[in-house]
């Protein structure tokens, strides 16, 4: 199905626009062009809310979305005047957290919102607040109401945001009744470190590591993103090779996390010998990246106009030869796990999410291709080598624990494969280029499909060039929403098991 | 059952042999602790010092780098018009002492060196359990230290076990720039410690605040909340690194001695 409107202007992933161009709708016009657009199989990449120059009396609104099937942009913005708007998440739910987070930044209120909380916790950046909170009363994280079930055999289980492991911090409030979980409410914020509100008046030498650090095992699909924005307003042309060394880069960081996280998921089921080995195998993979650029996590290889890092014949056959072992070494420890039936009772029917849910939810990722959702950035809206080499779209319809990872597995052999297509016909070309001036009072928007999912960056610049607003979109923003719900009517002695199925980023979210 | 066999025969024996044995080769690329010729300097050039993100490198009488505030971004080594700065393989990087960090040309390198006092070394030399707090950053801090826990590394061989609850813990190991809504749990958490406790802080967050050093919104490290008694520098850290403080805390390498990664 085809949705076009004259509301919505067309963006192309890695290009930038010039303000002008977008349409500036009513905010009941741009609303009932976001339902019909989302009813015709579009979703909502990005919506956020940028200063005016009168930012007490006004905001702008823009929402970006996302056509994965006919491979399209739109975008399209209004005007928020009075500093509130009429909440879209009853007849759009996908767009609730935006909606909090529009709220929580600017202090427009979202009349109608469901479920209408804070996102991270903290002031807005305008004075003006969404909650009608005095300033002088401390924001604290996690505190303020949380759906509850009431009932005598009703218990609520709160953790966090302090966890057992070596994880990031969270609150997860469960409601029970014995150990089946009723609901479960996600609180985040702990980790909100301001970046997004840093990034304003940009680029500046923190920028880039800013980028790199949005969320740190995601650092190479940032960077790229952060990187392609900068390349849009500048104009700049990279070469083949910059593209093809990113697109490496993209795969390794990939490969490292999904490696890990099957070795996770047959930790939380108990079955150790695919965890030791998948634990030490992730290692590999993050070495193979510090082969490139000296960091294991990628910093310093994604650089504005190309790569920070060259290779030689040397250095690509020594990654060929590195892959190759981590190949054998992966499949003999994954297969396990398909051949194992008490792991595959553990995650055969765990924590299912329905297509149609991941559907209305946003869902993007491994995550919403384990429920069936061919969606995959790198396929439907490519950038970069992507445009040329063309990478299958691995689905699995399940939905449960076992599908999302299958995927993984599924994505694990493509990525390698994909490696070594690009070593081997490695193009020629400089690593970096110039980046030109940057283009004043224009959007740019860079889309790549991390190993989480969508990574969705859009700039606005002023009439300086400088960053008027510069948004970014983890995938976990669009997934912890999957998670609260594929915990209903679960044992919680499951959420481990549901969590790592996801393993979401609490940085990512909380920026 | 035949499969897991045949699978446990193809992976090996992974744990390596270090402290025994030398560590692991490091990257070619790895940026570990800069090296200053300052006698390059052009006089009055300042720009290494204005590219670096964090504010790292000051220039007064001497070029001075400050680790604990440094992302090893190498911004500083690109912008010099004279190589007056690299950075070396050398990931030896943990300190007892904050000012131990900021290094200048010639620099004696024993201040670096010191294991815990005698008193807390009998304590904790034999068996250190760790309580992780994660407080702001990236995550990437913390996945290094989790590889530390993998069988390559097999960090429980020292008795180092990152344990569940402060209450089981003779310490904690922060990461991240402790942010505004960390703030009371850390607090909380480091109370909940028995004492004597010990406090870790890796990586450039924790220490100083890392890339988001001067927001609003983080408390620029832990030692604005809590003592800390080793700092653990890097963007994040390579896990090397963090193993090499640990065991110098606890007196499993000796101090004062250099250990040669393998090529
Ligand atoms: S390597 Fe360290 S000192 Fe040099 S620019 Fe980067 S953060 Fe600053
Ligand atoms: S020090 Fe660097 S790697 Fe560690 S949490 Fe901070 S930004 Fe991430």
């Amino acid at each position: 199905m085809s949705f076009d409107s004259p509301n919505l202007a067309t963006l192309i992933n890695g290009r930038d626009i010039l303000l002008d161009s977008i349409p500036m709708l009513s905010l009941d016009v741009l609303a009932d062009t976001m339902v019909a657009a989302v009813a015709a199989g579009q979703r909502v990449a990005s919506m956020f809310a940028v200063s005016t120059e009168d930012a007490q009396q006004a905001a702008e609104m823009y929402v970006i979305l996302a056509d994965d099937h006919q491979s399209r942009l739109f975008g399209a913005r209004a005007r928020i005047e009075g500093g509130e708007f009429a909440s879209l998440t009853p007849r759009c739910p996908q767009v609730q957290l935006f909606e909090r987070e529009m709220a929580e930044q600017f202090g427009l209120k979202p009349l109608g919102h469901p479920w209408f909380k804070p996102v991270r916790y903290r002031r807005s950046w305008t004075g003006r607040d969404a909650w009608d909170r005095p300033a002088d009363q401390a924001i604290l994280p996690g505190v303020g109401d949380f759906y509850s079930i009431q009932g005598d055999e009703v218990h609520e289980v709160a953790v966090g945001p302090v966890h057992a492991g070596v994880i990031e911090p969270g609150h997860f409030r469960f409601q029970c009744h014995g150990e089946q979980v009723f609901h479960l409410e996600i609180a985040l914020g702990y980790q909100h470190r301001g970046v997004e509100e840093a990034l304003i008046g940009g680029p500046t030498k923190r920028s880039m590591h800013y980028a790199e650090t949005l969320a740190g095992d995601t650092t190479i699909a940032h960077g790229t993103s952060y990187c392609q924005v900068l390349e849009a307003l500048g104009g700049c042309q990279k070469s083949a090779r910059a593209q093809s060394l990113r697109g490496i880069a993209l795969e390794l960081e990939r490969l490292a996390n999904h490696v890990g996280d099957l070795g996770a998921l047959a930790n939380d089921v108990g079955f150790l010998p695919t965890s030791s080995y998948c634990g030490r195998i992730r290692g590999d993979f993050l070495n193979m990246t510090a082969l490139l650029c000296g960091s294991r996590f990628g910093r310093g290889m994604i650089r504005p106009g190309g790569v920070g890092f060259d290779v030689d014949d040397a250095r690509l056959t020594e990654l060929l030869h590195r892959l190759d072992t981590a190949e054998k070494e992966t499949a003999s420890a994954v297969n396990l796990l398909w051949d194992t039936p008490s792991v595959m009772a553990r995650f055969e029917a765990t924590g299912p999410l329905p297509r149609q849910v991941a559907i209305e939810l946003g869902i993007v990722g491994p995550a919403a291709r384990a429920s069936g959702l061919a969606r995959d950035a790198r396929h439907d809206l490519p950038s970069g080598i992507f445009h040329f080499a063309h990478l299958p779209v691995s689905t699995f319809d399940a939905g449960d624990v076992f599908a999302r990872a299958y995927v993984r597995w599924l994505e694990i052999q493509q990525s390698i494969e994909f490696i070594r297509e690009q070593c081997r016909a490695m193009p020629s070309g400089a690593a970096q280029v110039a980046v030109g001036e940057l283009a004043p009072n224009s959007l740019a928007i860079a889309i790549n499909e991390g190993w989480r999912g969508e990574v969705c960056h859009v700039a606005i610049t002023d009439g300086n060039a400088r960053f008027a607003r510069y948004k970014v979109v983890d995938p976990s923003f669009h997934n912890w929403s999957a998670l609260a719900y594929v915990l209903r009517n679960q044992q919680i002695s499951d959420f481990p098991l549901c969590n790592k199925s996801f393993n979401l980023s609490y940085c990512g979210h909380d920026l | 059952m035949l499969k897991i066999f045949v699978a446990r025969t193809q992976q090996g024996h992974r744990t390596m042999k270090y402290p025994d044995a030398p560590p692991p080769a490091m990257p070619d690329r790895f940026r570990g602790r800069p090296a200053i010729s300052a006698q390059k300097c052009p006089d009055g050039c300042q720009d290494c010092a204005q590219a670096c993100p964090t504010g790292a490198i000051a220039l007064t009488d001497k070029v001075r780098i400050d680790m604990g505030k440094c992302l090893f971004c190498a911004d500083c080594v690109n912008a010099c018009p004279e190589r007056a700065i690299t950075y070396t393989g050398d990931y030896q990087l943990a300190a007892r002492k904050r000012q131990s960090l900021v290094i200048e040309q010639g620099q004696n390198e024993a201040d670096l060196w010191a294991a815990l006092d005698a008193r807390l070394k009998k304590l904790f030399g034999r068996s250190l359990k760790l309580r992780q707090v994660s407080a702001g950053g990236c995550n990437a801090c913390e996945a290094d230290v989790n590889v530390l826990g993998t069988i390559g590394w097999d960090l429980g061989r020292f008795g180092i076990q990152m344990v569940a609850s402060p209450r089981h813990a003779d310490g904690l190991l922060i990461t991240g720039p402790v942010t505004q809504n960390m703030e009371l749990a850390l607090k909380k958490t480091y109370d909940a410690v028995a004492a004597p406790k010990i406090v870790i802080a890796v990586g450039a967050c924790a220490i100083a605040g890392g890339p988001y050093i001067d927001h609003a919104e983080v408390r620029n490290g832990a030692e604005a909340i809590v003592p800390v008694d080793l700092y653990v520098p890097g963007c994040p850290p390579h896990p090397l690194t963090i193993l090499d403080g640990l065991l110098r805390l606890i007196g499993r390498i000796e101090d004062g001695t250099r250990q040669t990664p393998q090529s």
